[in-house]
């Protein structure tokens, strides 16, 4: 049964394979750099890869937006995307599975009555704003590097060219790589949550975790939809859409790939922290906004002659019709999904108003005293919690959203052998390995119990910005780790 | 990485050794035409057999720079291009070789007094030769230098006119020369030698507008 939950998705990845690969081999393939073969094979195999070993980060930010929990819901949400995907393609209307994934999952949200998290919704949506910006300034400058070093070197037109094919096939890889580290968020990511598979142990040493498999299988439909789809899609970007020459091709995939991948990969991001430099977002993006500002920025340092602003406007219109619609599509089928088919599409968990949770919401100035009579209650449906949250109180939508991440129930087991210690200073791990072995039931109480030990894990407004957003990445990680699903 | 581009190092050199052929032949044409106004015909047979094997030998060789650059897909983007280029640079051989063949044939009587304006004809001839292949070098090195390369064909080209033009002046207003049908067979051959640096301005031409859909 969980098979037949997963096919919205897969049905999702194929759509994503199909559009986005060429993005990354279009114009290669159209100008007959490299052939259509060559590039699908590289393309799936690097797409696998990159869901597999770095998917998790932009999917952890997806998961944030809306963490859903049932598998009928995933794959309700997953379809919705996806229809939304497959139907403005069809009307010729620039959408991204990014956007209509983001849409959907808000509308699963409204659906549950689980409030949305604005602050990653914003910096979701931020990042697909900023992410074209980057992938211009990138284009922009290895462009203008690119020239100087062609003209200074005085390579053989030929020798360039066969050069410039082994470019393509590496920054090819690299692409697909990163797409896959970006995108598989949007084409599995909402499967995370109520994940169906349990761990492989293959001997001692290797476990693929339940994630893994589900990026696996995801990837598995992107490549089938790279080779059984995306010619026709390369053909239109390579010789439709933007005349490029396969340098200013290898200039613009770059650019896009090196965006892709700064807002997918874990690892860089965790560089980044511990040598104090801000972090971006793993956030899933679009990749045709992304090659779309490549190729805006490549044109403003050729002279910004024939920028078509037109172009600009699609962007812009991408980003609100494809989450609009998908949000709508969402809402609508969840309903007849829970109404009509009976399916479960909201699993109920558990939400506690215990004194403690009470404490930790006045802590963080969240006017607790409507919430005095509901004290020691709990609630299994999210919805109905809610309820009675607006009922008792008058709190905005983030004041919610803090409400239901304190009261939501958890497991989290300390292990200090699943924390990477890489990013803990020496008194924050020796802290950390006071509590080994105890468990929490809320997030917020590993913190609270951290910086009764050491005063290294207070978060507080005399810190800079940049240390508590450290901080409180180190112990979202920490979280993450030792979570018990 | 050498194994890699082993065969784009074997085009690169084919595609030199090609355009060292069409120099070679613009030198034994400017021999060739020296050797008939002195009179040393002997030494001139000997230039024209060799520009005609070089010919052979040049034909074959351009039949196999485009034959890979076809089947080896190469340089996708100006393989138009480069193909117009090589197929016209063949022209400016055949001309040069046709003429000198003419000259054995047809055997044209210059008066003395206008074998050095001919030879400073050939001479310039072959400089736009020289210069035009130069600048098929540039475009595939260094295209940003073609742009100079041709304005220094066309040039020559102009200063071949000139000297042609002069000596036509003269063919027709010189009286030794007494029958109107001889003076028109020099005019034609002085028109023959013209056209070797005509075909090299055609060329030049197509390098121009190539250079400027090479530019990044």
């Amino acid at each position: 049964m969980s098979w037949f939950f997963l096919l919205s998705g897969l049905f999702l990845g194929w759509s994503l394979g199909a559009n986005s690969a060429a993005n990354i081999f279009g114009t290669a393939v159209a100008t007959r750099m490299v052939k259509f073969r060559n590039a699908a094979v590289i393309a799936a195999v690097f797409v696998i890869l990159g869901s597999v070993f770095s998917g998790a980060g932009a999917t952890e930010t997806l998961g944030n937006l809306g963490a859903i929990n049932a598998l009928a819901g995933s794959f309700t949400v997953a379809l919705a995307a996806a229809v939304t995907v497959t139907w403005m393609t069809r009307l010729r209307l620039p959408v991204s599975t990014t956007q209509a994934i983001v849409g959907a999952i808000i509308g699963w949200n409204i659906f549950s009555g689980t409030p949305t998290d604005f602050q990653s919704l914003t910096k979701i949506v931020a990042s697909w704003i900023v992410s074209p910006v980057l992938a211009g300034v990138f284009a922009a400058f290895f462009y203008l590097l690119a020239r100087q070093t062609i003209f200074r070197l005085k390579i053989h037109l030929l020798r360039r060219d066969a050069y410039n094919r082994v470019a393509l096939i590496v920054i090819g890889a690299f692409g697909a790589y990163s797409l896959g580290a970006n995108n598989i968020a949007n084409v599995v990511g909402v499967f995370v949550p109520a994940a169906p598979f349990p761990p492989i142990r293959i001997g001692s040493l290797l476990t693929i975790s339940g994630t893994q498999q589900l990026f696996f299988f995801g990837a598995l439909a992107i490549g089938v939809g790279i080779y059984t789809y995306s010619y026709r899609v390369m053909q239109t970007v390579g010789n439709d859409l933007f005349k490029l020459t396969p340098i200013t091709a290898f200039i613009v995939v770059f650019s896009e790939s090196l965006v892709l991948f700064l807002f997918a990969s874990r690892g860089l991001q965790q560089w980044l922290l511990q040598h104090g430099l801000p972090a971006l977002p793993l956030v899933p993006l679009s990749s045709s906004q992304a090659i779309i500002g490549a190729v805006l920025g490549l044109a403003v340092a050729k002279g910004a002659r024939g920028i078509r602003f037109r172009v600009l406007g699609r962007i812009a219109s991408g980003w609100v019709t494809a989450p609009v619609i998908a949000g709508l599509l969402s809402l609508i089928a969840l309903f007849f999904a829970q109404n009509l088919f009976e399916q479960e599409v909201v699993a109920t968990e558990p939400f506690e108003l215990s004194p403690e949770v009470l404490t930790h919401l006045k802590e963080n100035r969240i006017s607790t005293e409507s919430l005095l009579p509901l004290e020691g209650s709990t609630y299994r449906n999210p919805a109905r919690f809610r309820r009675i949250l607006q009922q008792t109180g008058e709190f905005s939508e983030t004041e919610l959203r803090q409400i239901f991440e304190a009261a939501r129930v958890d497991t989290f087991h300390i292990d200090t052998t699943e924390v990477n210690k890489g990013v803990l200073t020496a008194a924050q791990y020796r802290s950390l390995r006071k509590l080994q072995g105890e468990v929490f039931s809320h997030h917020w109480e590993i913190q609270e119990a951290l910086a009764r030990l050491h005063p290294e894990w207070n978060i507080d407004l005399t810190q800079s910005a940049l240390e508590r957003k450290r901080l409180r990445e180190v112990l979202e990680m920490i979280s993450t780790s030792c979570r018990i699903s | 990485m050498p194994v890699l581009f082993r065969k784009t190092k074997e085009m690169e050199s084919k595609i030199d050794d090609y355009l060292d052929l069409v120099i070679r032949g613009g030198l034994l044409f400017k021999e060739g035409l020296k050797y008939y106004l002195t009179g040393e015909m002997d030494t001139f047979d000997e230039r024209l057999a060799s520009i005609d094997s070089l010919e052979s030998e040049a034909d074959e060789l351009r039949r196999e720079i485009e034959n890979r650059l076809y089947t080896q897909t190469l340089i996708p983007e100006s393989r138009g291009d480069v193909l117009g280029i090589i197929e016209n640079t063949d022209a400016v051989l055949n001309v040069a070789a046709e003429t000198l063949m003419m000259f054995s044939v047809e055997r044209p009587q210059f008066p003395t007094d206008l074998h050095q304006m001919i030879r400073d004809l050939g001479d310039a001839s072959v400089t736009c030769i020289e210069e035009l292949i130069a600048t098929i070098r540039s475009y595939f090195r260094d295209v940003e230098r073609v742009r100079d390369g041709t304005n220094r064909v066309l040039f020559f080209e102009k200063e071949v006119d000139t000297i042609a033009d002069r000596i036509k002046r003269k063919i027709f207003h010189d009286d030794a020369i007494g029958h109107l049908s001889l003076k028109m067979h020099l005019r034609d051959c002085i028109e023959d030698i013209e056209n070797i640096s005509d075909t090299a301005e055609e060329v030049s031409d197509r390098l121009s507008i190539a250079a400027i859909k090479r530019s990044v």
